[in-house]
């Protein structure tokens, strides 16, 4: 068994049209390479399922997206992330706006294989008016009525780690592992990007099994791509890229600022990539961030 | 107990909202902004040690964080409660109390940070999205902070969107446990309101020093009530300014209200 794919075989695999969920959140950990690689194709129509940060932002700016379905968008220290506010602003963007832990909710039940979860939330607030959310009533004696959350059942999702092996084992070291095991669980196929692929993970990083956040019968493939996550943060090893970050943000105030960043920053390939934005021994040194 | 001689308006709003979080037991206190946050830190180093707190990323921690720029390892932590945790462990089950600033408010609590303007399908202005609201507000107590008082903020009608549960008696879905909806205080730069009115209405409990009822309510796009004694908000003690400055060694707070005035107006 040997799941590794390179991230051209990646991209070939996906189709235009499909529900793609996108693990990390806001500018925290997020498969960029996976999503780089989407900007360079020719896939389109896309429904993105994300707590979304820059990669919600560029892959709307370029024209890939038909839906977006979120917890947020947002970039943190940039709290409104530019390239979404646009496109939603311009109308056109197929909208559906989730509480937080709706969203984790609805991949949940996709997860179970149940068509939908209940919960108190949404309830009494607009987002369950525009969401166009269904309720159910406890079949016990308190006779409550609650929400459905719809499950968000996933063509694919993207995650991206420290550590993969070609088995699909993966290992992610930082303190946080956000709800990237639910996006894994929700999908039919999950590709998981990771800053080093080893042959086996119990031959090279047997004391860390425990930072193995899903089992390897949900992640599909394996791709290689050394700091797959920037500009977005890599804890411990690398902390977000405000630099790179305000100058993408900035695009969104210049007139045909998208084909400009897309041209001189993301490029045609990854290698590329990285020498664009200072090169590996700068993204490897950047600092992790301070809240 | 002393007063300072001299404090800012900013610091005397953390020490009202540092109210918010007495007496709630053991929770999770979040204060979303830098009033907010030295508010749940100063509330837990004195009338509420049991308060938990995060450091604002993965890590419990019993030691308020200070604000801005400090060493990475500085936090100690305590305990765990990462992102992943976080809906199971504070927010669904009821073990939080946030303060938060949302753009608009309406007269039942009712909040909006979602957009300004337009439709849901081409907001004018799009702001945050509707994040943690819906859940916070049906799961935990909540209370707001608003630098800026005015009628912007405190809007005619109901909110453009609505984010956050409230006391709508017309969004009250027949069936659906709100039981748990629980508004506290509302802290502002003219006064300190709370849900105390008739049907839960907003009212003023506190002036700040200088400012009229007439003020606040020619401030607020909708009928305010008053409390029966309406206080003066008090002045900060020596001790209370001398934690917030250590919990903000660089003076974030400073940028917080618009000049930031004195908290004696002349």
């Amino acid at each position: 068994m040997n799941k590794q794919l390179t991230i051209e075989q990646f991209v070939a695999s996906l189709k235009s049209g499909m529900t793609i969920g996108i693990a990390g959140w806001g500018p925290r950990r997020k498969p960029m390479a996976l999503v780089r690689a989407i900007l360079r194709s020719d896939l389109t129509d896309l429904t993105i399922v994300a707590y979304g940060g820059p990669d919600v932002g560029m892959l709307c700016a370029a024209g890939k997206v038909k839906k977006v379905v979120f917890g947020f968008v947002s970039m943190d220290a940039i709290p409104l992330e530019p390239w979404f506010r646009k496109a939603r602003e311009a109308g056109g963007l197929d909208i559906l706006e989730l509480d937080e832990g709706m969203l984790q909710w609805g991949l949940k039940a996709a997860a179970f294989r149940l068509p939908f979860l209940p919960t108190h939330v949404g309830l009494g607030t607009d987002v369950m008016t525009h969401g166009g959310f269904k309720t159910v009533q406890s079949p016990y004696a308190d006779g409550e009525v609650l929400l459905a959350m719809p499950a968000l059942k996933l063509d694919a999702a993207l995650i991206h780690v420290q550590r993969a092996d070609r088995l699909g084992n993966i290992q992610a070291l930082g303190p946080d592992t956000y709800y990237d095991e639910w996006f894994a669980r929700a999908a039919d196929r999950t590709f998981v990007s990771a800053e080093e692929v080893v042959d086996r993970m119990d031959h090279s990083y047997p004391e860390d099994a425990r930072f193995n956040i899903v089992e390897r019968c949900f992640v599909h493939a394996v791709v290689e791509a050394p700091f797959g996550a920037h500009p977005t943060s890599m804890p411990p090893a690398y902390g977000w890229d405000m630099k790179q970050l305000k100058a993408y943000a900035a695009s969104a105030r210049e007139e045909a600022g998208w084909d400009a960043y897309a041209a001189d920053i993301i490029g045609a390939d990854e290698a590329g990539y990285l020498d664009r934005v200072g090169g590996k021994d700068a993204v490897a040194a950047l600092p992790l961030p301070i809240f | 107990m002393t007063t300072a001689p001299e404090f800012t308006l900013c610091e005397q709003l953390i020490v009202a909202a540092s109210e918010a979080w007495r007496a709630n037991g053991e929770l999770v206190a979040t204060g979303i902004g830098p009033a907010p946050r030295l508010a749940a830190g100063l509330a837990k180093l004195t009338h509420t040690p049991e308060l938990m707190m995060t450091d604002g990323e993965a890590y419990l921690v019993e030691d308020p964080v200070p604000l801005g720029p400090r060493g990475y390892d500085d936090r100690k932590a305590a305990g765990y409660l990462p992102f992943s945790r976080f809906f199971d462990a504070a927010v669904w089950s009821g073990k939080r109390h946030a303060m938060v600033t949302p753009s608009q408010i309406d007269r039942f609590g009712q909040t909006n940070i979602s957009y300004l303007g337009g439709t849901y399908d081409q907001p004018k202005v799009q702001m945050l999205g509707a994040r943690g609201f819906p859940g916070n507000s049906i799961c935990h107590i909540n209370s707001m902070f608003i630098p800026a008082h005015s009628k912007r903020v405190f809007v005619e009608g109901e909110v453009d969107m609505v984010s956050s549960v409230g006391y709508n008696p017309a969004r009250r879905t027949p069936g659906v446990n709100f039981s748990r909806v629980d508004l506290r205080l509302i802290v502002t730069d003219l006064c300190v309101m709370d849900f105390g009115g008739k049907d839960k209405a907003v009212r003023v409990v506190m002036l700040h020093p200088g400012v009229t009822f007439d003020q606040v309510q020619d401030a607020t796009g909708f009928a305010l009530e008053a409390a029966d004694e309406i206080k003066t908000t008090p002045a900060p003690t020596p001790e209370q300014l001398a934690i917030i400055a250590r919990l903000d060694p660089h003076n974030i707070r400073a940028g917080v209200l618009k000049d930031n005035p004195a908290g004696k107006r002349s």
